[in-house]
């Protein structure tokens, strides 16, 4: 339903703006891809399913004229986020907002069907029917989501020009939103620190997390590269890789809007995100914020206040 | 010493750790959900399930490696004058490549061509090369992505291997390729593996049949003109992240940096893995970038696999069809569908410009 609607909007806004950024089918049934879109035709190629997991919005600081992105509630906070920030002007985007009940995570089918080549992949209502060569498989979309997914606060999106379907309501407690980083934080320090280094240890510096990130915004400057100043070595040693990755989640402190784009990216299956999870729900407890959800908003690392109501120490 | 033998399953841990006896073992390790090539040890788990997240290449060609290190010292009797003395070790213990697919394995020719067969080889990569045995697993089936009969590969070829293992009734049918292969298949647990060769062959030409060719028959030869149009890269990469985990997963990808770490007085000179999709790749000291936008770094990538390389190598292909950098983009940027629009007779490079549609303001 939605998918034709969406089709519709696009070949409505298409006139006004210079592209549309939309997703398509992919190399085989399991993918879809991004799109760009800037002819009508074109708009008959798109797809809205739960495979639609990717978070397009992360494009728009690199588009120079003005677009239209479809965005699901969780992308949409990255707009708010932008907005904040001043890294897009809103009048240069069209945002075609999507109700969205849960996506997919590619790596949990996968992993579900023994990895075997996908031959066709259907929905219906809450699940997803997945076919290989050994058979066929339903599992039910909140059993192969990703984490971000089970505790959605947003299921459409904060802003938004147009919209695909009807608004739907969340029905996750908001208690639930960090529930993973409660576990975390049952581990002694000691643990923590060697499930990290356990984790960074597989990482192969290939930085798709931080290139999918829409809030990295450091680009040729990233400390992970630069050879002025100096921070870290092109070496692969386990240091190297936990300072890349403790910079980017410092880097994301109070700014994470948590699209788990990260995560989604990881070759090596890195639970990237969590770190960034832990310091977000730091900054909800010290400034009782939540970012990429109000555009008025303005971001707790990008201001101070001399008396901050929960920071004792800097009382003298 | 025979050149074909039986492995059965429950004696891979036991074949391992004998092939370790004497060299290092780097083989295809579980960790969580990811299979990473490690340097065995009992404590890790094997995995030959699926290929490998990461390819073998760092086995004999390190992501980094030290190639030489140096210390500053004041000279005893002329305090005022800095000496350098420098450390290079090329003294690489011998080590088995376990459990990597024959893409993987032909990987490596594809570097031999660049780092070995030449005038100038490379010490460390010659040495470790020549130290290493090569024992690749036959894949019985394709994972999303795979497309190596399309480059010339197969699930069954031997080439860059020095013994192949093909999956049948509960063990492996083993094949030497070459004498260092042969060495091998004299261990002990190796049993007579005669009987076994109809049915592997048989398995292994329905692993052939089920791979996909993304190029149509006849269509090798890139278009010129569309590879060097503007609109054509501008169009299809659009979507690209610029990270660099498709030349990183890559077991053909050979671009590497050099850099001097140092610290105080002593440092390392390493050469770690570079990536052609990184902005800084090709930035030059005078801060001109002759590939500044990703359109231009992608299209290198595309042509250095698919058009200078085999130029230069008598029509070697340099991408063994693992399907790693399709099947791990952030993105699902598919290299097999490119290469298949610039290969495409029919291409009309005009189309893709007109696509794009005018510019407005």
């Amino acid at each position: 339903m939605s998918t034709q609607k969406l089709k519709e909007i696009i070949k409505q806004v298409l006139p006004d703006v210079e592209t549309v950024i939309c997703w398509q089918e992919g190399f085989d049934k399991l993918n879809v891809t991004p799109i760009f879109i800037t002819s009508p035709e074109q708009a008959d190629k798109v797809v809205w399913n739960a495979l639609c997991a990717q978070n397009l919005a992360s494009y728009l600081p690199s588009q120079k004229k003005k677009v239209a992105v479809a965005v699901k509630g969780c992308d949409s906070r990255t707009i708010v986020q932008y907005m904040q920030e001043g890294l897009i002007d809103r009048n240069n985007v069209v945002i075609i907002g999507i109700p969205c009940k849960g996506v997919i995570s590619k790596k949990k089918v996968q992993k579900a069907i023994g990895n075997e080549p996908v031959e066709d992949v259907t929905f219906t209502d809450g699940s997803v029917k997945v076919k290989t060569p050994s058979g066929e498989k339903t599992f039910a979309i909140a059993d192969v989501c990703p984490s971000k997914c089970t505790s959605c606060q947003f299921p459409t999106p904060i802003v938004y020009d147009q919209l695909t379907a009807d608004a739907i309501q969340s029905d996750k407690p908001a208690e639930s939103v960090y529930a993973d980083v409660a576990e975390l934080e049952g581990k002694t320090l000691e643990e923590r620190r060697a499930y990290f280094l356990s984790q960074f240890d597989k990482c192969i510096r290939c930085y798709a997390c931080r290139n999918a990130c829409p809030m990295c915004v450091c680009q040729d400057s990233c400390i992970a590269e630069t050879r002025d100043p100096h921070w870290i070595t092109q070496k692969l040693s386990l240091d190297e890789k936990l300072m890349f990755h403790m910079i980017h989640a410092l880097h994301l402190a109070g700014r994470c809007v948590e699209c788990g784009e990260c995560e989604r990216v990881c070759p090596m299956e890195i639970p990237v995100a969590k770190l960034k999870k832990k310091i977000n729900k730091e900054m909800k407890e010290l400034f009782d914020y939540t970012p990429g959800v109000n555009p008025e908003d303005k971001p707790p690392m990008y201001t101070f206040n001399v008396d901050e109501a929960k920071i004792k120490e800097h009382k003298l | 010493m025979a050149d074909k033998g039986y492995l059965p399953k429950e004696k891979i841990k036991e074949f391992v750790e004998a092939l370790g006896k004497d060299a290092a073992v780097f083989a295809p390790c579980l960790e969580g959900d990811t299979i990473i090539f490690r340097q065995y040890s009992p404590d890790k788990e094997i995995s030959l399930d699926r290929p490998a997240n990461t390819p073998p290449k760092g086995a004999i060609y390190p992501q980094c490696e030290t190639l030489l290190s140096f210390e500053f010292k004041k000279e005893a009797d002329n305090p005022q004058k800095m000496d350098v003395e420098l450390k290079v070790n090329t003294d690489f213990p011998k080590a088995v490549v376990f459990g990597g697919r024959p893409c993987d394995a032909r990987g490596f020719t594809v570097i031999d061509r660049v780092f070995v067969n030449t005038d100038t080889a490379d010490p460390y990569y010659k040495k470790r090369r020549e130290n290493t045995t090569i024992v690749t697993k036959c894949c019985n089936a394709p994972v999303a992505g795979c497309f190596c009969v399309g480059v010339g590969g197969g699930p069954a070829v031997t080439e860059g291997s020095d013994v192949v293992m093909t999956e049948v009734d509960g063990g492996y049918y083993m094949e030497a390729v070459t004498d260092k292969g042969k060495a091998v298949m004299s261990l002990p647990m190796i049993q007579d593996g005669a009987s076994y060769e109809a049915k592997a062959k048989a398995a292994n030409e329905k692993a052939t049949a089920a791979v996909r060719n993304p190029f149509p028959a006849g269509a090798d030869k890139i278009s010129s003109e569309l590879f060097d149009s503007g609109d054509f890269w501008g169009n299809v990469i659009e979507k690209c992240l610029s990270c660099g985990a498709c030349t990183f997963l890559c077991p053909t990808c050979y671009c590497f940096n050099i850099t001097d770490e140092q610290a105080i007085t002593t440092g390392e000179r390493v050469r770690s893995w570079d990536s052609c999709m990184f902005q800084h790749f090709t930035l030059e000291t005078s801060g001109h970038n002759p590939r500044p936008v990703k359109n231009k770094r992608f299209r290198n990538r595309v042509g250095h696999k698919f058009y200078y390389y085999p130029e230069k190598y008598d029509g070697a292909i340099a991408c063994t069809g693992c399907g790693r950098c399709i099947r791990y983009c952030p993105v699902s940027v598919d290299i097999s569908e490119i290469v298949g629009y610039l290969r495409d007779p029919k291409a009309d490079p005009k189309a893709w410009a007109a696509e794009k549609k005018d510019a407005k303001n």
